[in-house]
């Protein structure tokens, strides 16, 4: 941004353009500062912390001080060929590896459920408003009430949907679906798509109301089905609304901890990156191995988001 | 925070100041079964003596959600809590952040507790804990369907059990198809730990590290038992059993939906509440009279062995009325509230002339009858592990658990066990 000068060659005016530029640029940093400071407290701070204590070993209960150890938290072999580092425990593996899989299957079911809701409550249906307020209930739920309700309507004994897997033959007594380690990941996703399909639905639902009635209603007059309609028209001018709620939900779904804290606690086959470095950091009081979890979990969060920033480059430069 | 905090302690200590001497102590208490309840009774009993107050918090049902909060609250010095219930097994890992009760108890009060307990919680010449309640588990079963099924005792083995639970659970399932025979906690956590300790123990495999350090946990005993009770999982006990703590174990049990239950002794008098008189609600227990208790089955060759547990009252060294809180601990742990707890919600003493009681032993009869279970309750290897308890606990549990759900064989889930433990070991415990 450069102020054109004034014609007029004379000193002194240009002295008072370049004064008063150069005025506004420090009142401006002025009025940045104290946003920045706290933005420095109460997120640079933590953060360059984190990253300090993930090259220490630091036992909180039993540790004076931090201890540098570089990158032993992340990488380190004994002498015996055992390693210690968080990257050569298969633990930490596993929890990725559920994380992941928990991210995939929830964030595809309620991009796929949240637009067909979004579809039906964007049409012109009766009793349009009551639809979008009800379609909102799960979402307004605290996480850990509706957690809890999902436990006990999956328990073995008087939960309802164990009562309805044993009727339908899915079951024996004494099973539930969270009890069985192979169908517990899916029966989290569940929760999560019931809870957070509405989200999705009002973000894509936002998107829906910027596309402009009239070039359905051009469609219409070319004579191109509903079908085509959604594929061609719909689709493409939802997509940057769409891709915007894919980042939310996927960053979202990457730090889960809440709702399959509460419904699993920390069994190993649900177990996921933040509930594993919860364990390290917070039970087992180990600050240095923990916050090294927690850096490794900022780099696959951050990961995914340079991957989605550029594939929306690629889309739309 | 700490601004906060100090303002917040500083309006307190104000607010004690113009009251006189009274105080306002915080009393982080218990959560399970009937345990908020008892603990009001008796912090509300102490405060009316004394003119202070007493404010109980909620906490966490699980063990290791609460030593993960107060981890914290102690690590970042928080006078938040005065008064804090603490499990055996965390003496070695918080005892530096509370205060020596010896300096406020006499010795001759500290004395009639039970030797091995005050030495538990004596860290470092330091007694960080008043002995509250001691816990061992137990076997509890329903003496209603043992006689229907023509058996006259409780099982001496863990054969025993699978083959009496099997026949009544197969009897029962005709008219209740919600019934199982065995239920115990096989939810990842601590409370597996303390279970599968006894499995192994039973069998004669050892507390899993030994009394001098060494990992011990990868012998043929120790697999032999866990082979045995990875049998019960889908046949007696119910798969989901992988999903139950306490509570969940309880709730099967008192609903009469089980025949046999590890528990600790707290689910016998919460088995056996009668109707409220006052509210003349239905709270009746639907088992109420119907419960036996027993120790715990043996393995092949083994004496059957309960897990030591229990709790202690601790104060916060940063507490800001320290008299007041080592009061209320000397009260709360003094014999006469021990009996009312015994007598009202079979929590077991912690001094031994209580258990020759008249009052206690006609409330409760087993802990007669179970004297020795208690007095030789088999510990966590808490002590000799140190700070790095809860690391050993939870990799041991998740190690079982992986066997409960059939997701690794116990040979070599304990091998791969004794690996990480070595691992954890390092240089030293």
């Amino acid at each position: 941004m450069t102020t054109p000068l004034p014609s007029r060659p004379t000193a002194t005016p240009a002295r008072t353009g370049r004064g008063l530029q150069a005025n506004r640029t420090r009142v401006a940093l002025l009025l940045l500062v104290p946003m920045l400071v706290v933005l420095a407290a109460v997120a640079g701070y933590p953060l360059l912390r984190t990253i300090y204590l993930s090259f220490t070993e630091y036992n909180i209960l039993t540790d004076p001080a931090p201890k540098w150890i570089g990158l032993g938290n992340y990488w380190f072999t004994t002498e015996d060929g055992v390693g210690l580092g968080v990257l050569q425990i298969p633990e930490w593996w596993q929890s990725v590896w559920n994380t992941v899989k928990f991210t995939v299957g929830s964030v595809l079911l309620e991009t796929v459920l949240g637009l067909a809701f979004a579809l039906i409550i964007n049409s012109k249906i009766r009793g349009r408003g009551l639809l979008r307020t009800a379609i909102l209930v799960p979402w307004a739920i605290p996480t850990v009430v509706s957690a809890q309700m999902w436990n006990w309507m999956y328990n073995d004994s008087f939960g309802i949907i164990s009562d309805w897997g044993r009727r339908l033959g899915f079951l024996e007594a004494g099973q539930s679906f969270l009890s069985n380690p192979d169908t517990a990941l899916a029966a989290l996703v569940a929760v999560d798509v019931w809870k957070t399909t509405p989200f999705m639905a009002l973000l894509l639902l936002a998107g829906l109301q910027t596309i402009p009635g009239d070039m359905y209603e051009a469609a219409d007059v070319d004579g191109a089905s509903p079908w085509t309609q959604f594929w061609r028209l719909t689709l493409p001018l939802l997509t940057p609304a769409l891709l915007v709620a894919l980042i939310f939900r996927t960053l979202d779904a990457l730090r889960v901890f809440d709702m399959p804290f509460i419904v699993k606690g920390n069994a190993p086959e649900t177990i996921t990156m933040s509930i594993y470095a919860r364990q390290e950091l917070i039970l087992n009081s180990q600050f240095g191995f923990g916050s090294a979890i927690s850096v490794l979990i900022f780099l696959i969060i951050m990961v995914f988001t340079a991957i989605y920033v550029t594939s929306l480059r690629v889309k739309f430069d | 925070m700490k601004r906060a905090l100090a303002s917040l302690s500083l309006t307190l200590a104000c607010a004690a100041v113009s009251q006189g001497t009274a105080a306002t102590l915080t009393f982080a208490c218990d959560s399970v079964g009937q345990g908020y309840d008892e603990c009001k009774k008796g912090a509300d009993a102490w405060a009316k003596r004394t003119g202070n107050t007493v404010r109980l918090i909620q906490v966490p049902k699980e063990t290791d959600s609460r030593l993960a909060l107060y981890q914290q609250q102690l690590g970042a010095r928080s006078a938040d809590v005065d008064v804090y219930m603490i499990d055996v097994v965390w003496p070695g890992l918080i005892g530096q952040h509370l205060l020596d009760m010896k300096k406020y108890i006499p010795a001759a009060e500290v004395s009639r507790h039970f030797p091995a307990i005050v030495q538990n919680n004596t860290i470092g010449g330091k007694l960080v804990g008043m002995p509250w309640f001691t816990d061992a588990g137990v076997l509890y079963y329903r003496t209603d369907l043992l006689k229907k099924y023509g058996y006259k005792a409780p099982p001496k083995t863990w054969n025993e059990l699978a083959t009496m639970a099997q026949k009544i659970q197969a009897g029962e399932r005709k008219a209740n198809s919600r019934f199982v025979g065995f239920v115990f906690q096989g939810k990842n956590y601590e409370g597996l730990t303390c279970d599968a300790l006894e499995w192994i123990a039973s069998f004669g495999g050892g507390t899993i590290v030994d009394g001098i350090g060494k990992v011990t946990v990868n012998n043929a005993k120790t697999v032999q038992a866990l082979q045995a009770i990875q049998g019960l999982v889908g046949t007696v006990s119910p798969q989901a059993v992988t999903t139950y703590g306490e509570e969940e174990a309880r709730n099967v049990w008192q609903a009469g939906n089980a025949a046999f239950m590890r528990n600790w002794p707290y689910a016998y008098a919460a088995g056996q509440q009668k109707d409220d008189p006052k509210t003349k609600e239905n709270e009746a227990s639907p088992i109420r009279g119907k419960i036996g208790v027993a120790a715990l089955p043996a393995g092949p060759g083994g004496k059957p062995a309960g897990t030591l547990g229990g709790w202690q009252l601790a104060v916060n060294a940063y507490s800001k009325n320290p008299k007041e809180a080592a009061d209320l601990v000397r009260y709360l742990t003094g014999l006469q509230e021990q009996k009312r707890r015994a007598v009202q919600a079979s929590y077991n003493p912690t001094i031994a002339s209580l258990y020759k009681d008249k009052d206690v032993l006609k409330a409760v009869p087993f802990f007669g009858s179970l004297y020795d279970v208690f007095t030789n309750a088999v510990a966590r290897p808490a002590t000799v592990t140190g700070s790095k308890y809860n690391q050993v606990s939870d990799a041991f549990s998740t190690a079982v658990y992986s066997v409960l759900t059939k997701k690794s064989a116990p040979g070599p889930a304990m091998k791969t066990l004794e690996g990480q433990l070595n691992r954890i070991k390092g240089r030293g415990w």
